[in-house]
């Protein structure tokens, strides 16, 4: 499916402010606009609550998970005062547990979204700029991602790189985000592609050609502006898949258990006989956590969609 | 005719290129031997050197690919490190089991999400719109395991409803039919959990391919001859319903694949469970059998799925 949009026009009038005066006043322009929509405003305060827990966690957790102090023989106990979510197979808080693994959720997410925005933008962009023989290739490996079931590549490529962890830096943590980073670019690429082809012969391009300016010159100047508020909406809407990804990564046991995640913690309630013993609080909240950052980003995303392209505005 | 066969050769291309991938991508983290010999530990140092020879792991990397490509053109996925059977006979074992849960699920989903996705369209703005596309992103948003897990706790444990896992009662003999009954009474957790997962899809695209054929010249001509509401909505619906055609059809090709989660949680014996396992014991061929055939059915869902929407819209068979 195309997408056609007409930011073109818009993006081009500010280029006089540099790229990060231009990125604030989008910014800034954005989250207008997010007001305008009720869905858009939900997703946005989910995702500042969230947010500010990522930041905080360590000073809001009523324990230090890592801590061994925080172990105790109160395992699996249905939630108190003391504990208010109660406690896991190992007699620690799940409120603690829960609150510091937001920060690895969003972390994942976030970074594996990003490398999918930077390949997919760039092979988006590169196959829909030069277009022939590079065009070509590119979406035939574009092609071919997106028909590779994503869980099986994902499994293997994650057990291939394992015992290379210790390489790299937060070890596990970063094979997680480069895999799911790595599966799942294309269908941005995808997308881009097809912006650039639009914008490519757009008036203002074919000026700058006769103009005499370098490839480089209207890719950088013309192309990029043109296709970066698109790069960021589908970035916004991967974050919520990437969440997922991790989190049913983390769930087979394929995670990094050094660094708690709220898939991990479902894959330990789920190890440790949590469900047969009835212990909700333990794998309920993780969960709807997982739920409710998804859902924020993807409303989020969609807003900005409908901001991007109003003729998606017109039909809902 | 020409697009239909270069849509075939696409596929096809990107069928070889799996193959080979594949092939590689087994090979990143070395030569498997090392995990042929941790899956029969209990082997002589000779009867480990034959095995090896046996497999072809001692040969060079071409041979071996030769070797692969010809067993996997003559439907033979090599040799399981773990159970020493043929990966075609534990695929095939696992495939039904698959099919059972996928299919039933995809059927559902199709059905349900469809009417809901049917209601909000024509109910576009109601408070009743509403709810039914918050609830579909909702759904959406849960991860299916999870949705399992819940399910287990509140149907399996809590009230005691349904079995927690696996196929069937282990152990236990059965008359034909009871034997259908008990394994109808395993899959219902998990084919619940599965529609869930996908459901909210269909919702989705039924609802906004509905609400665009809504807009057209012919719905405003049909309202405005004064056709009852119902049948109006029915000539939408039949022009809106082929991009579900296609969801259902993409859905399918997920059919090995798509229901890992799921299976491992519920302890199924499907393909998602043969790769898990193997996944955990590095049992290479069946890895690499399994991500074929998976990669093989997505692409070939996916070109059932072009080639019925180039079918039955004539709009895309003239552009």
């Amino acid at each position: 499916m195309s997408v056609e949009s007409p930011t073109a026009e818009r993006a081009e009038l500010p280029a006089e402010r540099g790229f990060f005066g231009r990125m604030a006043a989008g910014t800034a322009h954005s989250l207008r606009l997010l007001c305008t929509s009720k869905s858009g405003m939900v997703g946005f305060f989910i995702l500042v609550f969230f947010t500010l827990v990522a930041i905080f966690g360590p000073l809001i957790a009523p324990q230090d998970p890592a801590a061994s102090s925080s172990y105790s023989s109160h395992i699996l106990a249905a939630p108190s005062s003391a504990h208010l979510l109660g406690t896991e197979e190992n007699g620690r808080d799940v409120l603690s547990l829960l609150i510091l693994g937001t920060r690895i959720s969003m972390i994942v997410g976030i970074s594996a979204a990003l490398v999918s925005a930077v390949i997919g933008g760039i092979i988006g962009i590169s196959a829909g700029f030069f277009g022939g023989w590079i065009d070509n290739s590119l979406t035939a490996v574009d092609d071919w991602f997106l028909v590779i079931p994503f869980l099986p590549l994902a499994i293997v490529l994650v057990s291939l790189l394992g015992p290379r962890a210790s390489d790299l830096p937060f070890g596990k943590l970063s094979i997680v985000i480069l895999v799911i980073g790595v599966t799942g670019w294309a269908g941005t690429s995808r997308i881009i592609r097809s912006q650039v082809l639009s914008v490519k012969e757009r008036m203002f391009v074919e000026r700058s050609h006769a103009l005499g300016a370098s490839t480089f010159w209207i890719l950088r100047k013309q192309i990029l502006p043109n296709v970066l508020p698109l790069i960021f909406a589908n970035t916004i809407l991967i974050i919520a898949l990437s969440i997922l990804a991790e989190s049913t990564l983390s769930f087979l046991g394929l995670g990094d258990i050094t660094h708690p995640s709220w898939g991990t913690m479902l894959d330990t309630a789920n190890e440790s006989g949590a469900v047969s013993a009835g212990a909700w609080w333990y794998f309920i909240p993780p969960g709807l956590c997982i739920c409710l950052l998804v859902m924020g980003f993807t409303l989020v995303g969609y807003a900005i969609e409908e901001i991007i392209n109003p003729r998606l505005r017109e039909r809902q | 005719m020409k697009p239909v066969l270069k849509k075939c050769a696409v596929a096809l291309g990107t069928l070889v290129f799996v193959l080979v991938f594949n092939f590689f991508l087994f090979r990143i983290a070395g030569n498997p031997k090392n995990d042929l010999i941790r899956g029969n530990p209990r082997l002589s140092e000779a009867g480990r050197e034959r095995l090896i020879h046996q497999r072809g792991l001692d040969q060079g990397y071409l041979t071996q690919f030769r070797i692969y490509v010809d067993d996997t053109l003559h439907g033979d996925f090599g040799t399981s490190f773990q159970t020493n059977q043929p990966v075609s006979t534990m695929m095939w074992a696992a495939l039904p089991n698959t099919l059972i849960l996928v299919g039933i699920s995809t059927l559902l989903a199709t059905l349900i999400g469809s009417w809901l996705g049917i209601y909000a369209a024509a109910n576009r703005g109601s408070p009743g719109d509403t709810g039914v596309v918050q609830s579909s992103l909702f759904f959406y948003a849960m991860p299916d395991f999870w949705v399992g897990m819940v399910l287990i706790w509140f149907f399996a444990v809590e009230v005691g409803l349904f079995p927690t896992g696996q196929k069937s009662e282990p152990g236990a003999s059965f008359s034909t039919l009871g034997y259908m009954w008990n394994v109808a009474q395993h899959a219902t957790l998990p084919i619940i959990t599965l529609t869930i997962g996908i459901i909210g899809q269909y919702v989705v695209i039924m609802r906004s391919s509905l609400a665009d054929v809504m807009g057209e010249d012919f719905v405003t001509t049909a309202r405005a001859i004064g056709l009852p509401r119902h049948r109006v909505l029915r000539r939408a619906t039949r022009n809106a319903i082929l991009p579900v055609v296609a969801l259902s059809a993409i859905t399918l090709g997920f059919v090995v694949s798509g229901a890992t989660v799921v299976e491992t949680l519920f302890s199924w014996p499907g393909m998602g469970l043969l790769s898990y396992n193997a996944i955990l014991n590095k049992d290479y061929p069946v890895m690499q059998g399994v991500f074929l055939v998976a990669s093989a059915a997505v692409i070939v869902a996916n070109l059932i799925a072009d080639l019925a929407y180039t079918y039955l819209d004539p709009r895309v068979r003239t552009s």
